[in-house]
This record gives structure tokens, C-alpha cells and sequence, in this order.
């Protein structure tokens, strides 16, 4: 079976929406040249109309795909940095989420903003490395993270085919992940469905994006002492609360790892929701970067504040030990 | 001009006055919460650049846009009923006076981020031409606009791109409080000629001056030219907003009021008919708001079961906030 890049399945992905779809266009800073190693090959194949290069205006681009969106298209934007987010969260919250409602339903906005790179790159250091995924989901623009190149390929397709916005982050530790996979079985994941990537018995581990693949990992070091539960959200926002509380409902222990900053990260409004919903046998655990982390440069101060295996065996012990 | 065009031309710029006066009225009777923005005294900008825009062209305005959006055809009934919040308004009582859309007839709204129209505009035109149409687009913003990065970056990529549109500055002066002298380095055109945009002065209490500038960089654009800039020196008769009605901020030299509200475009243009037109317009436009003013007071409220309706296009409904 060929091996599959998790960066050429969000190639593939673009790819197969632009000449499935004339209304899909791609928009952002050096893709012409896939400065980012996702779009190469794609101005070549598809011109310049439709795999459009901007200047450095990443304010002004944003909501140019909005306006595009009001009027029938469907953009594409990619940011290299996932800190430009910040730059354009005016854009896409203020106008892109907004425009539906305020305007009573009369439009759509149908706008993927792709990160291929987020979280840290390893040395890129404070304004480079951020993973603001957690922001998105607080205001209710649809929010994947996929972990495979599988996953990464589907829940593009299925944000491109989203009539609302969507962000889509591909962890930049995700981004060398390589799997078998069939081409011929590639297809969209639906936005919104959890995936339970190793089924278990004991304990629930609810690991976000390239975290998956450090979950996967520990549990399987665990696996002669506990038999640990992975739990792939994929999609942040809307998220799929019914299979996660189906998983914890079976296991009654939950640990969380999420690269967001700890306060008013994804992982609490996990705990949160299941707690309301789930009895415990143990108070429920969370693995996260620290409060109002700032990547330092580094390589060993920027990997102390990213949630490691060491904190999720801890917490994972500490879930199994106290019920 | 023809005399029909004429009179059109006052009709429009009578009953922008007179639905603000209406809704001032309503404002204070508190059918209106939350107040507006009055238009007064700019009446003739609208009027003038929407009578040079056909049918398919797009606008999107401001915070101060009752104006735009009725010169450009919306219905002053379901606009009015917006403003009061019912499910009958043009937003089905979701947007209000600050964001009244009609897509219907090309507004793509009302936009309360200030500067924040530019770009969006710029890529609806951008995309609607893609598609094969011949839309013009307009950008309305205030002086206090020209100081935004997000409309300058609009500037650039409009002008890079050879986007068709008009970016009409109304310069009444004030960006709410602050003078343009205590705000705006250099000048507004000047703004235009940095990105190679051709840029007129207008006065902007003529409604015909406007309208035949609006007309000739129109013309251009529909040419292939690239976007313009038009300066429309203009005064705001009233408040910032309708608060200052309770609460006087000293700001403006009443003798500077005064002089400013001696140009009126609705004399100016009134002048120009016989008076047997005005009356009878004058007449017509009381007619019409008379029944717009019964329609909306009549419109049913909103459920508020439904208050989040149309937030998600795809259909995508939000957890409720719990309890």
C-alpha cells in the first residue's frame, strides 16, 4: 500500500477540490512557489486566478475571501504562522462568523483557513509557535485538527464543502507523520465526528492533533498495566460530545492533552462537559501547556512548556490510582 | 441631467431625511433601542453615488448607513421594521441599525467595524467578475476610516489587482468626536495616490456633484480602469449618535454647526424642482413612511427560542447556554 504524507494529503486535498469545484480558489502568501510545502505544484496545474499569491496583507486577504464568499466562491486562505491568526481574528470573527446571523441568513460565508504548521516548529520561538486552536472553538467557528494524513485529507475536502468557515490546523508535529493508505478509499470525514484511534478499557485519553500520536504511544508503554482508551476529537468545534461521553461513560476516567494554554483551553471545556454528563471514579485529569505560555527560543525551554509524555503517564496514573 | 433623473435624485435624498427623522422619533418613543447613527446632512452622497450604480452592482456601508442601504432600493419598511427589531425586518430582526443588509438589491451591509468594508467589497467584485458579471463595487467609509490599516491594505490589493471599486470617503469632519485636523496625517487623497488610485473632491452637500462624479468613475471602472477614490466633503447635521441627544458633548463650535447645516443637500436639490414636483414628492415620501412606520411597529417579535437562528449556514446548531 503507498505511503501517504500527512503535507501532500492536504496537497491532494486542495487539489481534488479545485477541479472538482471551479468555485474553490486558494489564496495566501507564497503559495505560488507552496512556500509552506503544501501548495507546490498547484498554480501550475491550476493558474494563477485560482491559486492566487497576495502581498503581506494578511487583514485585507481575509476579508477579501469573505466578500468572495458573499459572492458565490469558495476561498480558501492559508497563513504559514499560526500567530497571524491573531492579525485576522478581527476578520474572521467579527465578519466571517458574524455575517450570517446579523444579516438575518440572507448569506453564507463559506471560507476555509487552512494552517499547515501549527504549534511548535522547534526553534521558531514566541511568535511563531502558538496554537490558538482553543480561541476558534470559544467563538463557534468550526475547528479541526486532524492527526493523520487520512484525516488530514477528509476533514480538508469536508471544511472546502462547508458552507460556513471552518479553521483548519495542521499541528506542525503532525506534518511528517506518513501512513498506508489506499488513494482509492482517500474520502471527506465528515466535521464533527470523534474517531477512537485504540480502544481500551480503564481509562479515556482525549489527545488533540499531533498529541494523538504521543497518546498512542504511551498507551501502548502502558498497555501491560492498563488498558488506556485514545479518543481523537478531530473537530474541536462542533464537537462531538455523544462518542466522547459514550467512551467515558464505558471507561468512568478521563485524561485530557491539549496544546492550548491551560485557562480557557479546549481541555477544560472537555472535563467540564463530561463531567456534567459522565460519573467519574476519579477526578479528571488535564495535560496542557502552562498558564499564558509564551514558546521560549530554546529547543529544551520551548519543549518544557509543551505537554509531554512524562505529564501524561503522571496524569494517567493519577486517574487510575485515585478511583 | 434629465428632469426625471432630477427629481429622482431629490426623492432619494428627501426620503433618507425623513426616514431619519422617523427614526429619531422612534428612538425617543423607545421603539428603537440601542439608538442609531443619524445620516442627516449626508443624505446627498448616497443618493448620488447609489443613482450611478446599476441593479447588480454591490455596496457595503457603514455604522452611519441607513442611507446607503435605502439609496441603493432596500425597502424602508422591513428596513425601518430592523431597526425595531422584528422578524420582519430586512434581517429578520438579527442585525439592526448598525448592520441592515438587503443582498437582494446589493447591500452587502451595514458594517460597524470601521474600515472593514473595503476589502470585503473588493472581493465580492472581485469574484462576481470571475464569475462573468460586470459589477462595480462601492466601499462608503468616514474620515475616521482612512487611518485603518485593514482599509489601506483594501487600497493595495484593489489597486494591485485592478479591482473596479469606488471608495467613497464621506468627510463629515469628525471621526465621532476627534477633528480630522487631530487625526489624519497628510491627506485623504493622498491616501489614493500612494496606491496609484485616482482620487476626486467632491462636495458632498450637492447631490448632483456627487452623482456626477459617482457617474464618471463609474464609467471608468466599467472601462477596465482600477478602483478610485472619491472625497465627499460633507457635514453631519446631527449626533454622532442618538445618545448625544441625552447627554451634549461639546465638541463642534455651534457656529460651525450652524455654518455646516446651512448646505443642505435636501434645499440644494429641492431648489432644482418645481414646486409642484417637491410637493408632490414631498408628499409621496410621507406616504410611503407613514406606511413604512405602520409596518414595522406592526411586525411580530422575534422568538426568542430562535434567538441563534442563522447563525450556522451549514445547519449546524449550537449547544444552548445551559441551566
Amino acid at each position: 500500500m503507498p505511503r501517504l504524507s500527512y503535507r501532500r494529503a492536504l496537497t491532494r486535498a486542495l487539489a481534488d477540490e479545485l477541479a472538482r469545484d471551479e468555485t474553490v480558489f486558494l489564496l495566501g502568501e507564497d503559495i505560488r512557489v507552496g512556500a509552506a510545502n503544501v501548495t507546490a505544484g498547484l498554480l501550475k496545474r491550476f493558474g494563477p486566478e485560482r491559486v492566487r499569491d497576495t502581498p503581506l496583507s494578511e487583514q485585507a486577504f481575509t476579508s477579501f475571501a469573505t466578500g468572495a464568499a458573499l459572492a458565490g466562491l469558495r476561498p480558501v486562505v492559508e497563513f504559514q504562522i499560526p500567530s497571524l491568526l491573531f492579525l485576522v481574528f478581527e476578520q474572521i470573527v467579527n465578519h466571517a462568523h458574524k455575517f450570517p446571523l446579523m444579516t438575518g441568513g440572507q448569506c453564507a460565508v463559506p471560507v476555509t483557513y487552512l494552517v499547515p504548521g501549527s504549534g511548535s516548529r522547534t526553534g521558531w520561538a514566541g511568535q511563531h509557535s502558538d496554537h490558538p486552536y482553543s480561541l476558534f472553538a470559544h467563538v463557534g467557528v468550526t475547528t479541526v485538527v486532524p492527526a493523520t494524513p487520512a484525516d488530514a485529507y477528509g476533514l480538508l475536502v469536508s471544511a472546502v464543502r462547508c458552507d460556513d468557515p471552518v479553521v483548519v490546523f495542521a499541528p506542525a508535529g503532525a506534518l511528517d507523520v506518513r501512513a498506508d493508505v489506499d488513494f482509492a478509499a482517500l474520502a471527506p470525514v465528515p466535521l464533527g465526528r470523534g474517531r477512537v484511534h485504540r480502544p481500551g478499557d480503564d481509562v479515556t485519553v482525549v489527545a488533540v492533533g499531533h498529541l494523538v500520536h504521543d497518546a498512542l504511544a504511551v498507551a501502548e508503554e502502558l498497555a501491560g498495566e492498563a488498558s488506556v482508551e485514545v479518543y481523537d476529537p478531530r473537530t474541536l468545534y462542533p464537537f462531538d460530545w455523544d462518542s466522547l461521553a459514550e467512551s467515558v461513560a464505558r471507561t468512568r476516567r478521563l485524561v485530557v492533552v491539549d496544546d492550548s494554554n491551560r485557562s480557557c483551553g479546549i481541555a477544560g471545556e472537555v472535563i467540564a462537559t463530561m463531567v456534567e454528563r459522565v460519573p467519574l471514579v476519579a477526578p479528571p485529569r488535564r495535560v496542557t501547556r502552562p498558564d499564558g505560555a509564551v514558546l521560549p527560543f530554546a529547543p529544551a525551554l520551548d519543549r518544557a512548556v509543551q505537554p509531554g509524555r512524562d505529564q501524561l503517564r503522571t496524569a494517567i496514573h493519577h486517574v487510575l490510582k485515585d478511583g | 441631467m434629465s428632469d426625471a433623473d432630477r427629481v429622482r435624485l431629490y426623492r432619494t435624498v428627501r426620503l433618507i431625511r425623513r426616514f431619519e427623522e422617523r427614526a429619531i422619533e422612534l428612538v425617543r418613543a423607545g421603539h428603537i433601542v440601542g439608538g442609531i447613527h443619524p445620516y442627516l446632512g449626508q443624505e446627498g452622497i448616497a443618493a448620488g453615488v447609489c443613482a450611478a450604480l446599476g441593479a447588480d452592482d454591490v455596496i457595503a456601508g457603514t455604522h452611519r448607513g441607513h442611507g446607503h442601504v435605502l439609496a441603493k432600493g432596500a425597502d424602508p419598511a422591513r428596513m425601518l421594521a430592523e431597526l425595531c427589531g422584528r422578524a420582519s425586518g430586512l434581517n429578520a430582526g438579527r442585525g439592526g441599525s448598525m448592520h441592515a443588509a438587503d443582498f437582494g438589491v446589493g447591500v452587502l451591509g451595514a458594517n460597524a467595524i470601521v474600515g472593514a468594508s473595503g476589502a470585503i467589497v473588493t472581493g465580492a467584485v472581485w469574484a462576481r467578475r470571475r464569475r462573468g458579471a460586470d459589477t462595480v463595487g462601492v466601499s462608503f467609509f468616514g474620515d475616521g476610516a482612512v487611518n485603518e490599516g485593514m482599509l489601506l491594505e483594501a487600497f493595495n490589493l484593489a489597486a494591485l489587482w485592478r479591482v473596479p471599486v469606488l471608495f467613497v470617503c464621506e468627510n463629515n469632519g469628525y471621526a465621532t468626536t476627534m477633528p480630522v485636523a487631530g487625526a489624519v496625517a497628510g491627506s485623504i487623497t493622498g491616501r489614493a495616490a500612494a496606491f496609484g488610485m485616482p482620487a476626486t473632491v467632491v462636495d458632498g452637500q450637492d447631490p448632483e456633484a456627487v452623482r456626477a462624479a459617482a457617474t464618471a468613475a463609474v464609467a471608468r471602472l466599467r472601462a477596465g480602469g482600477g478602483p478610485e477614490l472619491i472625497e465627499a466633503a460633507t457635514y453631519r447635521f446631527d449626533a454622532h449618535h442618538t445618545f448625544e441627544h441625552q447627554v451634549r458633548l461639546d465638541y463642534r463650535p455651534p457656529d460651525e454647526v450652524a455654518r455646516g447645516r446651512s448646505r443642505d443637500p435636501v434645499a440644494i436639490q429641492g431648489a432644482r424642482l418645481s414646486t409642484a414636483d417637491r410637493a408632490a414628492v414631498d408628499a409621496g415620501v410621507e406616504r410611503e413612511l407613514a406606511a413604512a412606520v405602520e409596518f414595522a411597529l406592526a411586525g411580530p417579535e422575534p422568538d426568542p427560542a430562535d434567538a441563534l437562528a442563522h447563525l450556522y449556514a451549514s445547519g449546524l446548531t449550537a449547544r444552548t447556554g445551559g441551566g
